[in-house]
């Protein structure tokens, strides 16, 4: 690597490391975006269980405080004013581990990356937030379910605003608490106890991937670094093949973290199992917020990854993997929010692809846009299933158009998003992984992305289906007490509706020269640069457009597919009433395939027998190996002196004539033997 | 006195195999502690005699045999009084009934 080609790596890292030594107002408002949420979690800790019903008030009030505050750090820093300047400004706080010459610090750093997250996790945050106060409004754990929000808040923020590699990894692990504490908040229903600790230990698996990650990343920096995350990348990028540990590993280390917590295959098995936890935290946690996680560590880590392209290939082979393996089984799942937790992990998936393709600014692009529509239809979802009183099985819905409207009206938004059709926001996110995987030469990325394009455009539809359009399926008991959610949950839907009508038109017009490509170009300049990428004109006539072209036709495709099988009433404009026969006949035909999707690909069979059945014969044997052989050496150690013990007393009669006898034929003994050695 | 070294030592000899038979033998803490009185007093003979008849060893062998005595009669003194203590604990003067350490 030439050094003409690393200039702007390392002028990007001699900026960001905080040229501005004072930030002003900033110096006090970035600290307060993650403060605010934890003194709120304590606050509603310690005091939320005499509010009772009134116990919102508090956790809300700083949610939307925070949002303010964030909204004014993230216009300040994509516009560029000071101090943030083109890459960003941050603030240190205190020295978290001093130890001797090493010494970590606890600090945070706000570039336009931070800023494009903010936005996603402090929105979303809130209007979650809010609509929990209709949600919530009838559980006895009203004010736990606050204080374990504001508590995700906190770690989520302080996950995305970390500097160092190890305050990242703090709120990386509270995060994860926070959501296994929010899947299991119905801790007394089995299911959702169970779904929490699986959440937990299979995110464990990735986090130790994550921990040897930042462990190799201290080892090639030498032990006086400060773990800062950029200055510790651009080290690394640096001394290139003198690494200590090659590049390629830690990176797949850190992807490995990535992984859990963003459910990749094959730690992919946690998140639709976590849908056990109430609604507003699936919208939050485990489709906006927690599980982009992984997709902001791979792009915050930019170079690195650039720098390992063998990485970057894994990286964009499992992500679309995934893609295509969780769309497969979204498209027969029955339970409406498995069907948008499979739709999540795909979703992820494709961005992990664009990520491996390189194209960081289209994966950002999707996390941005998905993070809005599908916390849309997930909030819309719970909101299906308040109306029908807790049902959350699509095959006894139907028929809700007319019944919950604003419900059906936004969420009829969020799949048209998803599915990619124009001008929605998805459309632009999609189409610009899919583009820029074809035309970045990753045509295998391409096609299977446009396979899943197909798909989920196709889920989406037999989803909206199922539950707005043909006959209702309801519970006759149910029936008539079937009511829109009130307006503390409806107007959250319509807000998170406008991002995902119009974001990603705001962020992409003009094509090939969008906002969000200007604001993340400081970002990802050091990854082009390695990777020898240059901005190409945009060609809307030419392969961009035929690009456009394809994957419109295809999202069609999957959508009147759907509208075919399983009905479709827009408006009454465009109208066909579902034909289940015809389902049962197609699935027939392909039983394999069938079963397949409908079993998960029996992934958790697969776990059961590798690591419960297989896994637990080999603990098993192990645990006799320790017991038998080496705690039987160590007590066989003490149990023998023991014994020796207690034979040898024999000796000690405790007689004063036996031990004179005993001191007089020693002495006869020494005088004898004095007198046979002299005597010769 | 003698003019021979030997009968002294004969004697000495005679006197400390007494007190170790009765050291061995005796039961009685008292009797026990006589028979080392016993002994020492042989050594005590055995050493007065060398002083007497090695002209090297005359003021040496004096001031040990003086330094036994101090010491003979240190021991009696602790002896004693342990003996004593031991009496008012055990009511007995028996040295095998002192049993306590043994298991």
């Amino acid at each position: 690597m030439t050094l003409a080609m690393l200039k702007p790596l390392l002028a990007a890292t001699a900026e960001g490391g905080g040229t501005p030594t004072s930030g002003g107002m900033f110096d006090l408002l970035i600290p307060l975006i993650v403060a605010l949420p934890l003194a709120g979690f304590l606050l509603t800790a310690l005091i939320g269980r005499r509010l009772d019903r009134q116990a919102h008030w508090i956790p809300v009030g700083i949610v939307v405080v925070t949002w303010a505050i964030s909204m004014l750090v993230v216009y300040a820093a994509l516009t560029g004013q000071a101090p943030f300047g083109e890459h960003g400004y941050g603030v240190t706080l205190f020295d978290w581990i001093p130890a001797g010459s090493f010494n970590v610090e606890a600090g945070f750093f706000v570039d336009n990356l931070t800023a494009c997250l903010l936005i996603v996790v402090t929105t979303i945050g809130m209007l979650v937030h809010i609509y929990s106060i209709g949600y919530m409004s009838h559980d006895p754990g009203y004010w736990r379910f606050f204080a374990y929000l504001n508590l995700f808040m906190f770690s989520m923020l302080l996950l995305v605003l970390a500097n160092s590699w190890l305050v990242v990894f703090a709120g990386w692990e509270l995060v994860g608490l926070s959501s296994y504490l929010l899947i299991g908040f119905w801790y007394r229903r089995r299911s959702a106890a169970l779904a929490s600790k699986k959440a937990f230990i299979v995110n464990r698996v990735g986090d130790v991937g994550f921990a040897l990650g930042i462990m190799a990343i201290w080892v090639n920096t030498g032990p006086e670094h400060t773990l800062n995350i950029r200055d510790s990348i651009a080290q690394l990028v640096r001394q290139g093949d003198t690494n200590t540990i090659p590049l390629v590993i830690v990176a797949l280390l850190i992807f490995a973290g990535a992984m859990g917590k963003s459910a990749q295959f094959p730690l992919h098995v946690w998140l639709p199992d976590a849908m056990e936890g109430p609604t507003p935290v699936s919208a939050l946690i485990h489709a906006a917020t927690m599980v982009n996680a992984g997709v902001y560590l791979v792009a915050r880590s930019n170079p690195l990854f650039a720098a390992a392209p063998q990485a970057l290939v894994v990286v964009a082979a499992i992500g679309i993997f995934t893609s295509i393996l969780a769309a497969s089984i979204a498209m027969t799942q029955t339970d409406i929010k498995r069907v948008l937790a499979y739709s999540t992990l795909s979703q992820l998936g494709y961005m992990f692809a664009a990520l491996g393709a390189g194209a960081f600014t289209a994966a950002i692009f999707h996390l941005m846009t998905h993070g809005f529509f599908k916390g849309l239809l997930f909030l819309g979802s719970g909101s299906v299933i308040h109306a029908v009183h807790d049902e959350q099985d699509m095959r006894r819905m139907g028929g809700l158009a007319r019944k919950i409207p604003h419900t059906y009206r936004t969420m009829l938004l969020g799949s048209l998003a998803i599915a990619g059709i124009p001008p929605l926001a998805g459309f632009f996110s999609k189409d610009e992984i899919l583009g820029e995987a074809f035309k970045l030469g990753f045509t295998w990325v391409w096609i299977i992305g446009i396979v899943v394009a197909v798909m989920t455009a196709f889920y989406m539809f037999r989803l909206m289906g199922l539950t707005f359009w043909g006959d209702s399926r309801v519970d006759p008991h149910v029936e008539p007490k079937i009511h829109e959610s009130p307006p503390v949950m409806t107007i959250p839907l319509w807000i998170l509706a406008i991002p995902t009508v119009g974001l990603g038109a705001a962020l992409a017009l003009p094509l090939g020269d969008g906002r969000l490509l200007h604001w993340l170009e400081p970002v990802f300049e050091p990854a082009m640069v390695i990777l020898h990428r240059t901005h190409e004109e945009y060609q809307l006539f030419g392969i961009d457009g035929a690009l456009i072209g394809a994957s419109v036709a295809v999202a069609t495709i999957g959508m009147v597919a759907a509208w075919k099988l399983f009905g479709v009433n827009i408006a009454g404009l465009i109208r066909k009433r579902p034909e289940p026969e015809t389902v049962r006949r197609l699935s027939a035909r392909v039983p394999f395939l069938y079963r397949a999707s409908l079993n998960k690909w029996w992934f958790d069979e697969l776990n059961d027998l590798l690591f419960i059945r297989i896994g637990g014969r080999i603990a098993a044997a192990m645990w006799w190996f320790d017991r038998e052989v080496i705690d039987g050496t160590v007590n066989g150690v003490g149990s023998a002196t023991r014994l020796a013990g207690t034979r040898l007393s024999r000796v000690q009669t405790g007689r004063v004539q036996n031990y004179a006898l005993g001191i007089a034929l020693g002495l006869l003994v020494m005088a004898g033997s004095y007198l046979l050695l002299a005597g010769r | 006195m003698s003019q021979s070294l030997d009968a002294y030592l004969v004697l000495s000899g005679i006197l400390f195999a007494i007190g170790t038979f009765g050291f061995l033998a005796r039961r009685n803490a008292i009797s026990m502690l006589m028979s080392i009185e016993l002994m020492l007093n042989a050594v005590n003979l055995a050493i007065v005699a060398f002083g007497a008849f090695i002209p090297k060893l005359a003021t040496a062998g004096s001031v040990i045999a003086l330094m036994v005595i101090a010491v003979a009669a240190a021991e009696a003194t602790v002896g004693l009084a342990i003996v004593i203590a031991i009496y008012r604990n055990r009511k007995t003067p028996l040295v095998d009934e002192y049993d306590a350490m043994r298991r």
